[in-house]
C-alpha cells in the first residue's frame, strides 16, 4: 500500500498515526506540509527513522524546495521524487491512503 | 419558492423541500401534497408517517431501497413493493413522500 | 451463402464489488469532516460495495453516546450510524488504542447494531473493537481506502 501524508507532523498526529498503522513493505510519500516530517533532530524524526527499514520513505522535492530545505537538514536515506515519480508509486501499489 | 397555509407563509427550497421541518404540521402536508397534486389518504399518510418517524429516529430520510426494505418489516411485503409506493408516489416515493413529510431530499437519493 | 448471424453486443461486465473502508480520524463538531464522511457514506451504499467504517484517534469521538447538539444549533448526525444496518453497513471497527488513549470504553459508545439477513434477522452488534495492529491488517485487505 502507498500511504500518503500531506500535514505537518507538528500540526497533526496524521504522520505518526500513518506510521502506526502502515505494514511492513508498505510506502510512505511525505508531500505539502508533510515535507517537514522529514526534517531531521525534530520530536517526530525518531518515528521515521525507526522505521526505516521496515517502510519506504518518499518525500515530493518541489515541496521540499518550496519551503526552503536543504537536502543537509533531511534525514538521511529518503528518496526525492517528482511529480513523475508520485505517478510512478501510485501505479506500482494496488491501493492507497491519504492521511489527511 | 415556499408555501402560503392561513396568512402564514412557510419557506421551502426551489425543489419545495421545507427549508425548516420543524415548521410540519398535517395541514401543511395536505399542501404541500396538493402542489404534487396528490390526495392524501391513508396509504400516503402510512408513508409519510413512517418516513417521519424513521427521520426523527436516525436522523436521515432513508433511501428508497431503505424505505421499502423497512416498510416490508412494519407494514408487510404487500405494502412495501417498489410498484406499491410509486403508485401512490408517482414521480418517486423517497423524492415526493419525503417532501409532504417535510423531510430533507434524501442523501444518496440517485 | 448465408451471412453468418450477427451475435448480439456482450452484455457490460458485472463488476465484482470492492471493499471500501472509511477511515475516520477527527472528532464530530469541530470539523466538517465528520459529517462529510457519513453523507458519502449513506452514498456510497446505494452502489452495492462492501462499505465497511474504522475509527481511529479523534474518530472514536463520534460514537460516544448522549450527543445533545441543541445549544449548538447544528444537526446531531451520531443517530445516523444507527441507520446504517437498514443500508448493509454492519462493521464499525474501532480500535482500542485510540479508546483507551482518550479515556474511553466500549460503554461510553452508543449500541449500534444491525440484523443479520442469514442469520433469522437476529440483532447483532456492528461495533467491533480491534486493536492497533489488527486495524493495520484491515486497512490492507480493502480495495479502497477513504480517510476522512
Amino acid at each position: 500500500m502507498l500511504h500518503t501524508v500531506n500535514k505537518s507532523p507538528f500540526q497533526t498526529n496524521s504522520l505518526a498515526s500513518c506510521l502506526k498503522h502502515a505494514q511492513k513493505g508498505d510506502a510512505i510519500l511525505l508531500l505539502e506540509d508533510g515535507v517537514y516530517g522529514a526534517l531531521k533532530g525534530t520530536i517526530a524524526s525518531g518515528d521515521i527513522w525507526s522505521k526505516r527499514v521496515e517502510l519506504r520513505f518518499y518525500v515530493m522535492s518541489a515541496d521540499v524546495a518550496a519551503r526552503g530545505l536543504q537536502k543537509s537538514q533531511l534525514i538521511e536515506g529518503l528518496n526525492m521524487i517528482d511529480a513523475g515519480g508520485f505517478v510512478d508509486l501510485v501505479v506500482a501499489h494496488k491501493t492507497s491512503q491519504a492521511w489527511l | 419558492m415556499g408555501y402560503m397555509l392561513n396568512g402564514t407563509d412557510f419557506e421551502a427550497d426551489e425543489e419545495g423541500y421545507l427549508t425548516d421541518l420543524s415548521v410540519w404540521n398535517p395541514d401543511l402536508a395536505l399542501l404541500i401534497a396538493q402542489s404534487e397534486d396528490l390526495e392524501m389518504n391513508d396509504e400516503r399518510w402510512e408513508v409519510v408517517n413512517f418516513l417521519r418517524s424513521y427521520y426523527d429516529e436516525y436522523q436521515v430520510a432513508p433511501a428508497i431501497r431503505v424505505l421499502t426494505k423497512a416498510l416490508a418489516k412494519t407494514m408487510g411485503p404487500d405494502k412495501s413493493s417498489n410498484e406499491y409506493l410509486y403508485t401512490l408516489f408517482p414521480y418517486g416515493p423517497a423524492k415526493q413522500a419525503c417532501k409532504i413529510a417535510g423531510l430533507p431530499k434524501p442523501t444518496g437519493c440517485v | 451463402m448465408a451471412e453468418p448471424a450477427k451475435s448480439p453486443p456482450a452484455p457490460p461486465a458485472k463488476s465484482t464489488p470492492k471493499k471500501f473502508l472509511y477511515v475516520n480520524r477527527r472528532a464530530p463538531y469541530g470539523t466538517i469532516y465528520a459529517l462529510e464522511s457519513l453523507e458519502v457514506v449513506l452514498i456510497g451504499a446505494a452502489f452495492d460495495q462492501h462499505v465497511a467504517l474504522a475509527f481511529i484517534d479523534d474518530g472514536v469521538f463520534q460514537l460516544t453516546k448522549g450527543q445533545d447538539t441543541k445549544s449548538l444549533g447544528v444537526k446531531n448526525f451520531s443517530p445516523t450510524f444507527r441507520a446504517l444496518g437498514d443500508y448493509g453497513v454492519t462493521k464499525f471497527y474501532v480500535e482500542k488504542e485510540s479508546m483507551q488513549e482518550r479515556g474511553l470504553t466500549l460503554d461510553d459508545l452508543q449500541a449500534v447494531t444491525y440484523e443479520d439477513e442469514n442469520d433469522g434477522f437476529k440483532e447483532k452488534p456492528s461495533i467491533q473493537v480491534v486493536s492497533r495492529s489488527e486495524m493495520g491488517a484491515i486497512m490492507q485487505q480493502q480495495d479502497v481506502l477513504l480517510n476522512f
